[in-house]
């Protein structure tokens, strides 16, 4: 593992058929960065689920806005970035409800952030609606 | 039964979601997802499963998961799956499940 920091940059349309190259340039990320298969996948799943909301929440399914990840590989750890313009939210809002509870209300959302939340070590948050909404995710690296 | 092929991501959960509404829509109840090709599943994509599940557990059926690799089958425990939905190691376990009938969850 190299003892530099290097850094990754990825533009993409806000369309979910993006998803899938997004969870492709992370996780190869994560490889270089010495992940297991099964690190990787969770890796993946929590990129995956920042950049769906953005692209369904705040960006409503426009797909001619833009999703922008900023990928930092330390020699300690691996932060991500994903920045986007959208109308964005308040955090401190998001009820987060038990899967039993949204099973009994039919619903079919608000999973998101918390998968984000088990999988990273650290998830946080940095509104400014319309202008620039930056969520940053931390994992820690295994030595 | 419904066998799934590839990824379900927020991108191609949509149209998993209007199979199983056709699906109950022409009248079954009883309905088995076979995972033994699916690669990669997300929340939109276990979103789907929870969605249904309440309407047809009211009407008398359910929904029996099978053949889910390893690294499918950690994102459906991350959030406790196991304990909500039957998810069976094969599709004739998943037969069986329902014919010892009886709803988890």
């Amino acid at each position: 593992m190299a003892d530099y920091e290097r850094r990754f940059l990825l533009h993409v349309p806000s369309s979910t058929e993006n998803l899938a190259l997004i969870r492709d340039f992370v996780g190869n990320i994560g490889r270089q960065a010495g992940m297991v298969e099964t690190e990787l996948s969770m890796l993946e799943l929590a990129v995956d689920e920042a950049c769906a909301n953005v692209i369904e929440h705040a960006y409503g399914l426009d797909k001619t806005q833009e999703v922008i990840m900023r990928v930092t590989l330390d020699v300690d750890c691996l932060k991500i970035q994903v920045i986007d313009t959208g109308k964005g939210f308040d955090p401190a809002q998001i009820e987060q409800k038990d899967v039993k509870k949204l099973i009994a209300e039919r619903r079919s959302g608000g999973l998101g952030l918390r998968m984000m939340k088990l999988v990273m070590d650290e998830v946080q948050y940095q509104m400014k609606p319309g202008e620039r909404n930056e969520l940053t995710m931390i994992k820690k690296l295994k030595k | 039964m419904l066998a799934l092929d590839g990824f379900l991501d927020a991108h191609t959960a949509p149209q998993f979601e209007e199979t199983i509404q056709s699906e109950i829509s022409a009248g079954r109840r009883n309905l088995i997802i076979d995972c033994g090709k699916l690669t990669y599943i997300s929340s939109a994509g276990l979103g789907v499963f929870m969605s249904f599940i309440e309407e047809l557990r009211e009407a008398g059926g359910d929904i029996k998961i099978c053949s889910v690799a390893p690294k499918v089958l950690q994102v459906f425990e991350i959030l406790g799956f196991q304990s909500l939905f039957d998810i069976v190691d094969t599709l004739p376990e998943a037969v069986a499940k329902f014919q010892e009938g009886g709803q988890k969850g």
